[in-house]
């Protein structure tokens, strides 16, 4: 249960808002519930509701409109490169495509061990370092800058180990 | 030129406390809380000239003079969501030189008579806000964040907050619904968020940038600022370069530089000496312009780029060379901003898709050129009919993108290739003869 298992880290995240507002800590929790069950599980979002004292439905909401949380098992760590305008004119789009080749998947595919989820996301605030990417896991979120489809291979082969 | 945002850039290891306390930190803040009234401070800002570096350059002093008064809690909230395509300053300002956007923050708080102050961050930003919290802790522990600050009655803390992927949470009111915990949608406005904000607390909403310029200003003082840059456009902006450019990255100048001088003389040029098509100086969401002379050389500040019927807003300058098919900067821009829209107002959320399955049609050349007047159409409807920026948004590009670059558009054009081949025995159709 996350309400025992993450007691300090929720008490530290409401202690940020009024006591009245404890929904305001809703985003916070939901990045912990992910990184605990790898995606948000329907249980999770139970949790969440209950420490907060609000309804699931409103937790769920959270989860379905903000792109980084997750309703569904993915890869073990999702590879977001950005796709977006500033990013592609210094040829994103086709070290996503040959990155995605590489490992024998389409964008917004799973590898078949289930580690990697490669996707094409839009705009990560590192426009003079394409193509870039950032991996989100359980650890949370690192951006890896000015990569080739080499030195990102080299990336993941390191994070499959884990 | 010294630096005063990107200060870091002069002065090796800013991002330390004992670095930036050495160079004068929180000096500016000891002095408002100690010797100033938040009238005060509120006057120096707003006579400094500063104006919002987020993209509306609203001027900043006056943002706080607006607050209501009498109201039992104030708050301040720095808005680091960071998310306009080609914008990648917020980021190097608080991974590199974060004490002076905290101070910044600090002394707007002070201003406002905030005992909290928030800065929401980008999800993505997971990293740089973790790095932030340190800074803040070390700030608690040295007696610059707590209660009876230098001995007054004043009381302050500041605290992070992390988003988790949605670019209208950059419009304030978005932001503070996702501060409360609510799905990040714009509100109806009036009331603005200086008479209802925060938990329906009178709230200031700045930018990054914005306020790490306000410890300079305290410190060397209104004269000395508004004396940099060029008249209404005070001090100096980060300028985010990104595109077709021998060296992209941040640039910080005083306002008045032309975008000439920035590309050529700062930037390196184009790769392989090419000629700039397009710019687009404030992201995804800027008017297209030319590459044109008369652009080139028009200066970066509020009045001349407006003059030329563009924006500067956040100076997110994306430059395009000859090379780039317009009509796929465009599929790239409506792709982004059907994404991002909130799914509030029906012509935001209906018409960012279908301008999108229009471009998606261009792209695979699947149009004819009566759907690209549709494109006209549909960007038409959208436009001023919703209740935050982020439908213009969609639309500027496209029509601006259309107006200059339609015949990137029309080589799509099934009918327009047909009318580009050798005379046909018959005249072409009477609706290309109408059209041309």
């Amino acid at each position: 249960m996350l309400a025992e298992k993450y007691r300090s880290q929720i008490e530290s995240t409401l202690a940020k808002y009024p006591a009245d507002q404890k929904r305001s800590a809703v985003m916070q929790l939901l990045y912990i519930a992910q990184s605990e069950y790898g995606y948000v599980t329907k249980e999770a979002m139970q949790e969440v509701a209950d420490i907060l004292e609000i309804e699931p439905t409103q937790v769920a909401s959270i989860v379905g409109f903000y792109s980084l949380y997750y309703d569904h098992k993915a890869g073990e760590h999702h590879i977001q490169v950005c796709t977006d305008l500033p990013c592609a004119l210094r040829g994103a789009d086709k070290f996503a495509e040959d990155l995605c080749a590489k490992f024998g998947v389409k964008l917004g595919d799973t590898t078949k061990d289930g580690k990697f989820t490669i996707e094409g996301v839009m705009c990560l605030a590192a426009c003079d370092k394409a193509p870039m990417f950032q991996v989100q896991n359980k650890e949370g979120i690192k951006y890896y800058e000015n990569q080739t489809v080499e030195s990102a291979a080299k990336v993941m082969e390191e994070l499959g180990k884990k | 030129m010294e630096h005063i945002v990107l200060r870091h850039r002069d002065i090796p290891d800013l991002h330390k406390l004992d670095v930036y306390i050495k160079n004068g930190g929180f000096e500016a803040f000891k002095k408002v809380v100690t010797t100033m009234k938040p009238e005060e401070v509120i006057k120096v800002v707003q006579d400094s000239g500063l104006r919002g570096r987020g993209g509306a350059g609203f001027p900043t002093g006056t943002k706080w003079s607006f607050l209501t008064k009498n109201r039992p809690t104030y708050y301040v909230v720095c808005n680091s969501d960071e998310s306009e395509p080609g914008t990648f300053k917020d980021r190097e300002i608080m991974e590199k030189n974060p004490f002076q956007l905290l101070e910044g923050i600090m002394i707007a708080a002070y201003a406002a008579k905030a005992n909290v102050a928030y800065n929401y961050l980008r999800g993505e930003f997971w990293q740089v806000a973790k790095f932030q919290d340190e800074c803040i802790a070390e700030l608690r522990a040295q007696g610059f964040l707590g209660k009876n600050l230098f001995g007054t009655n004043y009381s302050l803390d500041v605290f992070t907050h992390l988003g988790a992927g949605a670019y209208i949470c950059g419009e304030e009111s978005a932001l503070l619904e996702s501060l409360e915990g609510k799905l990040g949608q714009p509100r109806l406005k009036p009331p603005f968020p200086a008479d209802k904000g925060l938990y329906e607390m009178p709230t200031v909403v700045n930018n990054t940038e914005t306020l790490t310029n306000v410890p300079m200003i305290i410190t060397k003082g209104a004269e000395w600022y508004k004396s940099i840059g060029v008249p209404n456009s005070a001090g100096t902006k980060v300028m985010c370069v990104s595109g077709h450019v021998n060296k992209p990255g941040n640039y910080e100048f005083a306002f008045g530089l032309t975008l000439r001088q920035l590309i050529y003389d700062h930037c390196g040029g184009v790769p392989s000496g090419k000629k700039v098509k397009a710019v687009m100086l404030s992201g995804a969401s800027s008017v297209v312009l030319s590459g044109s002379d008369d652009i080139l050389d028009m200066a970066l500040d509020y009045d001349s780029v407006a003059k030329k019927g563009s924006a500067l807003g956040s100076a997110s300058i994306i430059v395009m060379d000859e090379t780039v098919d317009m009509s796929w900067v465009l599929l790239k821009t409506c792709r982004f901003f059907k994404h991002e829209s909130c799914g509030k107002c029906t012509p935001c959320r209906e018409g960012t898709y279908w301008m999108l399955n229009i471009m998606e049609r261009v792209g695979k050349n699947q149009v004819t050129k009566a759907d690209i007047d549709l494109l006209n159409n549909v960007a038409s409807q959208i436009q001023g009919k919703c209740l935050c920026p982020l439908g213009e948004f969609a639309v500027t590009p496209m029509l601006s993108g259309l107006k200059i670059f339609r015949a990137d558009f029309d080589s799509h054009a099934t009918d327009a290739k047909a009318a580009a081949k050798p005379a046909p025995a018959k005249a072409a159709p009477k609706k290309e003869a109408v059209a041309g």
